[in-house]
């Protein structure tokens, strides 16, 4: 569950003054899949980015609630969360107090995947997500090849990350997001840099993940497929219902001169 | 992003480089260029390019991969050589461009054969000691790697400004080729920062 409490975000103007990139916003996610909608600039990313910390609010909170996940992206990784439970599943996290548990719990996937992918080889980059759960090296590795064969990535699991398609990248980004099992993923435009077939399989995978999803994205198909839809624009929630009256708003609504 | 060099760049393989711990990588390669900067003379400086070549052709790397490393140091090789032969003869310009030669190819050879996670694993092991004295060798391994994976990336982001500006007419112009150079480097900090941080990468 995310929570926004009169959550806002401002940021310098240039000429001494504030400009509102988020307006005070509350809101409460419960729903498994909320899409964002909205035009270029509107505060989309900033609502996204706020949700896991990567933005903090100027005034108000955001707080995030994880609950177990129903089934687990690696039976590896999967077994290690159930030995280990973590101690803040279910418990209320301010995005800015618990920063570090926050994003434990709460995963972000990047528009642009080579801005996400940090290790050289695809394996060692699920590698590192694994690092908290595995410190036994041998381990480590058999765990992270286990995830990438979930996400149909084995045969890659020796290649350089620069060498990979765009739809492989992001595939791996989001594998190696998953890999640290999260309660919840937020993803920033996930499929606007992929083609046809790519960004329909990225969708496909998002919307069928355990977790609770919540999918920033122009591709208002993938937007309808969710349980719930918030438009936003010029820093604003101005539209927060189903997503086929939100799309067909957000339509009317980009369709004004 | 293309790599465009090997240096920083992992191959995998199977020979007797990539089997070595890579503790004792880094140790072989501390103690090369100690003493290959030690002797620096015109004799020890062949021996250590050779050792040098062994070990990347060891290593993985191909005549094409070396010729792109001779490549990129030609222009500091040729100043070097020329200001230490000025001011001290030739075989000094020797000495001291090919022992630096010798070091490049030797770094090269230990990247190219030692996966960056070994690499993690080995300075978090060897800083442990320190962990009384409130060092994070989690977090000074992850910078150490974050270091050499920011090579290949570099270079890559170089070589498309270079592209870039070469599109627009402008590949003489050091202000086409050096500002936006400058620009993507910090941005692409700024975003492996937020990749990191986006997955509680060195928070634990």
């Amino acid at each position: 569950m995310i929570e926004f409490r009169d959550a806002a975000v401002t940021a310098l103007d240039g000429r001494g003054g504030n400009v509102a990139i988020l307006h005070p916003t509350t809101l409460t996610l419960t729903e498994r899949r909320v899409s964002v909608i909205g035009g270029n600039g509107s505060g989309k990313s900033t609502l996204a980015r706020l949700m896991n910390g990567l933005v903090e609010p100027t005034s108000g909170a955001v707080r995030i609630t994880a609950r177990p996940v129903g089934s687990a992206a690696s039976d590896a990784a999967a077994s290690d969360a159930a030995r280990d439970p973590s101690p803040t599943l279910g418990v209320a996290l301010d995005t800015v107090r618990h920063g570090a548990a926050v994003r434990r719990h709460v995963g972000f996937v990047f528009t642009d995947p080579s801005a996400q992918l940090i290790m050289p080889t695809v394996v060692e980059d699920v590698s590192l997500s694994l690092r908290r759960h595995h410190k036994n090296k041998r381990e480590r590795h058999a765990a992270a090849l286990a995830v990438l064969e979930h996400y149909g990535l084995a045969a890659l699991a020796d290649r350089s990350v620069h060498t990979l398609s765009g739809g492989q990248r992001q595939l791996l980004a989001i594998a190696s997001v998953l890999a640290a099992e999260p309660a919840i993923l937020v993803a920033d435009e996930p499929t606007t840099l992929l083609d046809l077939r790519n960004g329909r399989m990225v969708g496909d995978l998002l919307m069928g993940l355990p977790q609770q999803v919540v999918i920033v994205t122009h591709d208002l198909e993938l937007a309808r497929r969710a349980d719930r839809t918030l438009v936003v624009e010029s820093g604003r929630v101005v539209f927060d219902d189903a997503p086929d009256a939100a799309v067909a708003h957000y339509r009317e609504m980009a369709a004004r001169p | 992003m293309t790599i465009t060099s090997p240096l920083g760049a992992y191959l995998p393989g199977r020979s007797v480089l990539h089997h070595m711990r890579p503790g004792a990588k880094l140790l072989g390669l501390f103690v090369f260029a100690t003493v290959a900067i030690a002797l620096r003379t015109v004799p020890s400086t062949i021996v250590a390019l050779a050792i040098a070549i062994t070990l990347s052709l060891i290593a993985g790397l191909r005549g094409r991969d070396l010729w792109r490393v001779t490549r990129r140091f030609a222009i500091v090789a040729v100043l070097l050589f020329s200001f230490q032969a000025w001011q001290h003869g030739w075989e000094r310009g020797f000495s001291v461009v090919g022992t630096l030669f010798a070091l490049i190819l030797a770094a090269s050879a230990l990247t190219a054969s030692t996966a960056v996670e070994d690499t993690v694993d080995t300075v978090t092991w060897a800083l442990g000691p320190l962990r009384r004295f409130g060092v994070r060798p989690e977090r000074v391994a992850l910078a150490f790697s974050l270091v050499i994976r920011a090579i290949p990336s570099i270079l890559g982001v170089a070589s498309e400004t270079k592209q870039a500006a070469r599109a627009r007419g402008l590949d003489r112009s050091p202000r086409a080729l050096l500002i936006p150079l400058v620009l993507r480097t910090v941005s692409h900090a700024q975003l492996t920062g937020e990749a990191l941080a986006a997955r509680g990468v060195g928070e634990e």
